[in-house]
């Protein structure tokens, strides 16, 4: 057993996939079995969104160590973006998976790009300020949005940032985006297995960039930014890479959320800051920098308030109030020492039955 | 230590996971009649729930509602589930539809369309039949392509979004919101009730710029003119200085608020206080700012607005309606939300009744079988008389105008 | 001339703003903690002044009053059991998080208690607007109330911090905790002290807030906090006078922005000029500029 070991790091990576493989089978045998009801079935595409959205913020909040408020922006444009694209081609490519494929590289780009473009000037601020400066972004990213006029006739696009009357479109023009109803009828492309494919890829990326030579740049920068630089490390170019992976992974979660339903909106609700700070909350309970916890407090958090609908109306009392109880038990101090002593004890216990 | 805890937190977590997953699992084929119990809305009828305690054979209708009950939209949620539990009340004691009872089960959308979808398959599971949600427009749209999926009916009370009717299994109780932009602007051209008008209007909901966008239209061959269009935003709606402001330079005697009555009362108190005093004139959003609690009625003089319903209106079914919502729901004065939910339930139970059609009916057959019956079917409701619908979902009824004088609604007709 | 009405209402819009910054700004100075709470606390301030004054006809001060009490024992009691055992945690973020629960909480609360449908509150100021220019300016006598209170609490919180031991105590707290125990002040006491002060600020600023605009629901708090910390971070957080000035610009900016380029995007404008400040001055407009060392 001593003579192949393998390494700690690549243990945990191979348990974390091993985890969600896991949960895949069995909910493929379950639903095979005719054991899950329509209401887990339904969330299961949102249970993969929410774990990529958890796991890329972690690579902002836990590798980089930059608190983000905007991530929901970034999952704005990569949804935006493919549903447009998914929404123009519906009729040209048939191929649903051709189609949706083209349309994760679309919005992964797209969000991508925005990470680039918002974190050349936001990274150079620090703390709060870099926190509030991403929930501006966030808030601009979502107002636009909330404004934007887009349509097509035969003589090409018409853009407007104030009403569809100003598109000024033909007659039998077809408006793709509506301002505040964005945009209807995208096709609903997104399966739970393109979901856990998708969230095995995007463990497959930040695991590796964590592993990596770059990540432990990134993580050098996290710990010490003066000593990172004086021993020759380019602060920018690391920053700047957590920072727009991390935006584009997100984008590949607003793309999967925005073929999951078929309506898709900028309200302040899955687009805001609100959302924001739900995708910190599930990597802060998860364990800043734990990638398995964040899926974990993703899928927990997502499946609570549906598992307390028997609550009526006191299902979000509750929920906040678990929220509040589990942050205190898995981060006061006292808990930690408190938890230690018990589990501390059956660890012990445990080892010694090993040891006979 | 503190490593191998939270591997075991974690796989206990996923084991647990799982569980309740399995457990949540068996889906409608046991009925059990507690968890039944415990999701009818509040104040449910004995008897429906001894209905359904009774026996495993289907034996009630069972209605899905869908709509926010928790959020800043709860209050249209809340409105609609109240009503309808009302509806549902009165005809189960008055024998209920083709003999059978009728069973209600409300799930909180949050006003969110994926939220939408999850209360969708809870109302699935717990064997919903036909479905009277969402209650808001965008959640609405999500959740037509899940019922048209299943070919479950759906009859939205308020979700006025063109799209809220797309298939042929959607009908709606309320105007669509192009319906209310045009009627609005012939009404305002044909009773020259303004020569200059501006508009006021929330950009964020799909509600207030489609209805914004058809007055624009029906203006275009009115006698007035719109001389300002300003907007706000659901991040933006406390001050509207600007707005009225704007209005007022541009010397528009009328100002039409395609909007909520929350952020309308809001433009009343900030109109009245610079002292600018044109016609407002609203559409059935408005309606219910009467019932802001502990709101001044002075600001709102004057105000006219197309509404199908006013609650101060002295006909028997608008006052008994509303004297058993104000009894049950501590005073709370009901919307047209409300209205629109409670001819909802009566509209679905003319259906079924011209339907002929029984509970252990398939969900797809009495699907079908209400699509026909909708087209057949005329209900004198809160919000109309003689309401009949056509195939594309939509009723068809008279919006009233109305005047508030004294603090109650006038009409004007 | 309506240039200066769009300024005076930017101004009356700002007042609010900075009234609530001042609550946020202390509290984040000494604690160094995000209270996301905090809307959520001025919500409730004004629901308690709305029960006793609109509801059962009580005079303003009772109901101000009783709102400052109610406020201040519920900050007290939310520090004590949600964000102080997270004190030492090994990231700040746990208690920012914790704070979110609580506004939650807070929220729904509220919404059980006294429902969803939007209350009109009954304004506590009786003072008379002060017209200017022949009536064509009007400034409302709630706009005048708020930026006095506004002026006076500044001075009286600086006055406190600069001149009293207990003012002191928090000065050395915000700056080490652990140099200031040993120093033989009370860390908790200061920090429960601070979130007192902190929440009875948000009492007034929740009265003020909707007295002057008058609608008020178990969300009323959230947005209007949210742009307060907007406010605080643009004057430089943890800096009094920079919440002032921060939430009167802001104000400002918003108004103009509506005014004149578009009514629709006036949260982008607000959230643009943020982020342009910011990247001029990396700790906002009177932030102290706090050198790394090594």
């Amino acid at each position: 057993m001593k003579k192949f070991k393998l390494s700690k790091t690549l243990k945990s990576s191979l348990l974390t996939y091993g985890l969600v493989i896991f949960a895949y089978v069995l909910m493929q045998i379950l639903i095979s079995g005719g054991h899950v009801s329509s209401l887990m079935q339904g969330l299961l595409v949102p249970l993969c969104v929410y774990a990529i959205l958890a796991v890329s913020l972690n690579l902002t909040v836990g590798i980089l160590g930059e608190l983000s408020l905007g991530h929901a922006g970034f999952m704005c444009v990569g949804a935006f973006a493919s549903a447009f694209f998914s929404k123009c081609v519906q009729d040209s490519i048939e191929n649903s998976f051709i189609r949706f494929t083209l349309a994760i590289m679309i919005g992964a780009l797209a969000a991508g790009a925005a990470g680039i473009i918002i974190g050349i000037p936001v990274l150079r601020l620090k703390g709060d300020y870099l926190a509030i400066v991403t929930l501006a972004f966030g808030e601009i990213i979502k107002n636009l949005v909330n404004i934007l006029y887009v349509g097509k006739d035969e003589s090409g696009f018409h853009i407007s940032f104030k009403s569809s009357l100003d598109l000024n479109m033909s007659p039998n023009g077809v408006q793709i985006i509506k301002g505040a109803q964005g945009i209807t009828g995208t096709p609903n492309d997104s399966t739970f297995t393109i979901g856990i494919v998708l969230l095995l890829i995007t463990l497959f990326i930040v695991l590796n960039l964590i592993h990596s030579r770059d990540g432990r740049a990134i993580m050098a920068i996290r710990d010490n930014v003066i000593a990172a630089e004086s021993v020759g490390i380019n602060i920018t170019k690391y920053k700047l890479m957590a920072f727009s992976v991390s935006a584009a992974l997100a984008g590949v979660a607003g793309v999967l959320y925005a073929h999951n339903i078929s309506t898709l909106t900028a309200l302040p609700k899955n687009f805001g800051y609100n959302m924001s700070i739900l995708i910190l909350v599930f990597v802060v309970l998860g364990g800043i920098g734990n990638i398995r916890g964040s899926i974990i407090s993703a899928v927990v958090l997502t499946l609570l308030p549906e598992l307390l609908r028997g609550l009526n109306n006191y299902r979000m009392l509750i929920y906040a109030v678990v929220l509040i109880v589990m942050m205190l038990f898995n981060w006061a101090p006292a808990c930690i020492g408190w938890r230690e002593k018990i589990f501390g004890g059956l660890r012990k216990k445990k080892n010694t039955k090993e040891a006979a | 230590m503190r490593k191998s805890f939270k591997k075991a937190v974690s796989l206990a977590v996923a084991a647990m996971m799982t569980l309740t997953m399995a457990a949540c699992g068996s889906p409608s084929t046991s009925n059990d009649p507690t968890q039944n119990a415990g999701t009818t809305a509040a104040g449910a009828t004995e008897n429906s729930g001894t209905t359904a305690a009774g026996g495993t054979e289907k034996s009630t209708f069972k209605i899905g509602i869908i709509g926010p009950l928790t959020g800043d939209a709860a209050i249209y949620g809340e409105n609609v589930v109240n009503a309808a539990q009302i509806a549902v009340d009165e005809i189960n004691a008055a024998g209920g539809v083709n003999g059978f009872m009728l069973e209600i089960n409300a799930q909180d959308d949050e006003h969110d369309a994926e939220k939408s979808v999850n209360a969708y398959n809870s109302v699935k599971d717990w064997g919903a039949q036909m479905i009277l949600g969402s209650v808001t427009s965008v959640p609405c749209i999500a959740v037509t392509e899940k019922t048209k999926a299943d070919n479950m009916f759906q009859l939205t009370p308020s979700g006025s979004a063109v799209e809220c009717a797309k298939y042929a299994n959607n009908f709606r109780v309320c105007f669509s919101d192009p319906d209310q932009g045009a009627a609005s602007a012939r009404y305002i051209g044909e009773n020259n009730l303004g020569t200059k008008v501006a508009v006021i209007y929330d950009s964020s909901t799909v509600y207030s710029t489609g209805i914004y966008e058809s007055f624009v239209q029906g203006a275009a061959n009115q006698k007035f003119e719109i001389v300002a269009a300003e907007a706000f935003t659901a991040d933006n709606a406390t001050d509207f200085s600007v707005q009225l402001q704007k209005a007022k330079d541009s010397g528009a005697d009328l100002v039409f608020l395609p909007i909520y009555y929350q952020a309308a009362s809001l433009i009343l108190a900030q109109a009245n206080s610079m002292g600018y005093a044109p016609v407002f004139f609203g559409v059935d959003g408005m309606d219910g700012i009467l019932s802001v609690e502990n709101f001044d009625k002075s600001l709102a003089e004057g105000v006219m607005l197309l509404t199908p319903f006013a609650a101060d209106a002295k006909d028997d079914l608008t006052v008994k309606f509303v004297t058993t919502y104000q009894q049950r729901h501590n005073n709370a004065i009901p919307n047209q939300f409300a209205a629109d939910a409670y001819d909802g339930v009566y509209a679905l139970k003319a259906a079924l009744e011209k339907a002929g059609a029984t509970p252990d009916m398939s969900v797809s057959d009495l699907c079908e079988a209400l699509k026909k019956a909708m087209l057949e079917i005329s209900i004198d409701g809160l919000t109309g008389a003689g309401i009949t619908w056509n195939e594309a979902g939509e009723p068809n009824k008279e919006p009233k105008a109305v005047k508030i004088v004294d603090g109650v609604y006038v009409s004007m007709d | 001339m309506s240039f200066i009405t769009y300024l005076i209402n930017g101004i009356s819009l700002g007042s609010v703003y900075a009234l609530i910054a001042l609550g946020y700004t202390m509290v984040y100075g000494i604690a160094k903690m995000l209270n996301f709470a905090h809307g959520d606390v001025i919500m409730i301030g004004a629901f308690t002044t709305y029960s006793l004054c609109s509801t059962m006809g009580l005079p303003p001060v009772v109901g101000v009053a009783a709102s400052v009490i109610v406020c201040t024992v519920l900050g007290i009691l939310i520090e004590k059991i949600a964000y102080k055992p997270l004190r030492k945690a090994s990231s700040p973020l746990a208690v920012l998080i914790t704070a979110i629960g609580v506004s939650y909480l807070l929220q729904n609360l509220a919404l059980l208690m006294f429902g969803a449908n939007a209350k009109s509150f009954t304004s506590v100021v009786s003072v008379a607007p002060l017209t200017l220019a022949g009536g064509q300016i009007k400034i409302s006598g709630e706009t005048i109330v708020t930026i006095l209170s506004c002026i006076f609490i500044m001075i009286l919180l600086m006055l406190f911090i600069n001149k009293t031991k207990a003012g002191q105590g928090m000065l050395a707290v915000a700056e080490d905790k652990g140099a200031a125990q040993l120093m033989g002040i009370n860390v908790n006491a200061t920090i429960s002290l601070t979130f007192a002060i902190g929440s009875a600020l948000a009492a007034i600023a929740g009265v003020l807030l909707c007295s002057a605009y008058p609608s008020l629901t178990p969300y009323t708090g959230s947005m209007p906090g949210i742009k307060a910390f907007v406010a605080a971070v643009f004057g430089g957080i943890g800096s009094i006078p920079g919440a002032f000035i921060g939430g009167i610009l802001l104000g400002i900016i918003e108004i103009l922005g509506k005014a004149y380029i578009s009514s629709q995007m006036a949260d982008a404008i607000v959230f643009g000029v943020l982020i342009v400040v910011l990247l001029v001055k990396p700790t906002g407009l009177l932030g102290k500029n706090i050198q790394e060392k090594v």
